[in-house]
């Protein structure tokens, strides 16, 4: 099993977003070149999940984002944690729009 | 057995009751279902308070400033503090102390002086790294880690650890490998620093808790000072087993407290839930049911003040501890389930941490030593001796 979310990516549009599980679970946004820009949760305090934490993205779309993939889990914090630990163990910093974490706090992988 | 409170007990009992009634589950509404922790300013003003109550540092031992009280104290405070959404694995966020690595108060003073201390203070982080994918319940014959000494400095270690928490965010921790033969006596604890050489945190496990994860560390030619060894050489499993028995009883006791506010719950909701012109709480099958929780939380908080007061009298008290461990986390189990079968369908519902204590309850009947390895415990000493 990858530890790594290797779904395929799909068009950030509302017409897309509207089809999405209002599930909880992780999503990622990327920009035109399918690079991680954030990493996201839909804890069950989401109003509609993912659908919901995506929605709140479109209508910010604030960080230039084009395409966004996710997985539905209910282990959706660990998860979340797992993935920014990814990143930071590929790219040796979080992703540009996750301003609010501490590096310094969060774990560390190392995920080969 | 007579386990009425005395004064001091009874104040202790209120005033960290009125502490998660007032401070800490208030908190709650605004995290989420899940959470596993409150942010530093708010941590920081909790942790005043529990100072100010004089009970910060639950399981630190009073010579090195924690509060000197009885196990039967410190029992009676885990029943109160995991009496919310999170209190199973984190007790009021962690605001008495949290968890400690105990085994460090058997470090040299050097030992102490570079881990132990730092640890107290809340300046670093550790982690607890005994089981291994071959199994955690029989560690003396299950660790493969090996350590192989590397001239009178060093030992070089190599295996994997399975099932640890904190490692990805610690700064040290204990790792016990094989230096010796099979069995007890073949087994060293060392001190191992997360940024060595040779020291990865390859994965995160999922699990049923969702709200904390543990680790697997993959240890590859880690070389680790000689004087990083904790205690005597061959002697690690006594370290890691000396103090199971003693942190077996509160672990116990915050299956009951989670248990005892499940029952609470469905006593409420019974009397005002009502399902074909009557109440729950009339029906003989509801009655039943919190009767059967009745009776489970009572024999369980028995049993585990039992335990406590022979610690505290100096007697042995590892089958005690064994069948307190045994009993709060299987009856505790079953009283969450049955108190979230009387809430039907909000039971089950993240608006109620009913579904979130079913979960992490599942998880207790195996931490720690899984219900069946207690029952091994006491039949062994069953068997070994008398029951007096």
């Amino acid at each position: 099993m990858s530890i790594r979310l290797d779904k395929p990516w799909i068009e950030f549009s509302k017409q897309t977003i509207e089809r999405v599980t209002a599930h909880l679970g992780v999503y990622q946004l990327a920009n035109a070149g399918k690079e991680i820009i954030y990493i996201g949760v839909a804890g069950a305090r989401s109003r509609f999940g993912l659908r919901g934490e995506l929605q709140k993205w479109l209508e910010l779309d604030d960080i230039a984002t084009s395409f966004f993939r996710l997985e539905v889990t209910m282990a959706y914090k660990t998860r979340h944690a797992e993935l920014l630990q990814i990143f930071l163990h590929d790219f040796k910093r979080l992703p540009l729009a996750n301003k609010n974490l501490n590096v310094t706090a969060m774990g560390r992988l190392n995920v080969g | 057995m007579d386990f009425t409170l005395n004064e001091e007990q009874t104040m202790i009992v209120d005033m960290v009751r009125k502490f998660v009634q007032q401070e800490i589950i208030p908190l709650e509404k605004d995290l989420d279902p899940d959470a596993d922790e409150v942010d530093h300013d708010t941590y920081d003003k909790l942790v005043e308070k529990t100072k100010a109550m004089g009970l910060y540092g639950l399981d630190t031992p009073p010579e090195y400033g924690g509060p000197d009280i009885s196990m039967v104290t410190r029992t009676l405070i885990a029943i109160e503090c995991s009496q919310h959404r999170a209190g199973l694995y984190v007790p009021c966020y962690n605001a008495f102390g949290g968890a400690r690595q105990a085994q460090l108060f058997e470090a040299t003073d050097a030992q102490k002086e570079k881990y132990l201390y730092p640890m107290l203070k809340g300046e670093k982080k550790v982690f607890f790294g005994l089981s291994e994918p071959s199994g955690g319940s029989d560690p003396a014959r299950a660790i493969q880690t090996k350590a192989v000494r590397d001239g009178n400095d060093h030992w070089v270690l190599n295996g994997t650890k399975l099932w640890i928490s904190g490692a990805d965010r610690a700064d040290y921790g204990l790792v016990f490998a094989r230096t010796g033969g099979e069995g007890r006596s073949g087994v060293t604890a060392f001190i191992v620093e997360t940024d060595w050489p040779g020291f990865n945190v390859t994965r995160v496990v999922h699990t049923l808790r969702s709200a904390k994860y543990a680790t697997e560390i993959h240890i590859e030619n880690l070389r680790v000072p000689h004087e990083n060894i904790l205690g005597e050489e061959g002697g690690g499993f006594a370290i890691a087993n000396d103090r199971l028995a003693r942190q077996r009883v509160p672990y116990a006791a915050e299956c009951l407290g989670v248990a005892i506010r499940a029952h609470e719950m469905a006593v409420e909701y019974s009397k005002i839930r009502e399902t074909f012109g009557a109440t729950l709480s009339s029906r003989q099958g509801i009655q039943w049911m919190l009767v059967e929780n009745e009776i489970d939380l009572r024999s369980a908080r028995l049993l585990v003040l039992d335990a406590a007061a022979k610690c505290d009298r100096g007697l042995p008290f590892r089958t005690e501890s064994a069948i307190a461990k045994l009993v709060c986390a299987e009856n505790g189990f079953r009283v969450v389930d049955r108190s979230m079968q009387i809430h039907g369908g909000l039971g089950v519902a993240k608006d109620l941490p009913l579904e979130r204590w079913f979960r992490e309850m599942r998880i207790r009947r195996i931490g720690e030593g899984p219900s069946e390895v207690q029952k091994h415990v006491i039949a062994r000493d069953i068997i070994g001796a008398s029951l007096r």
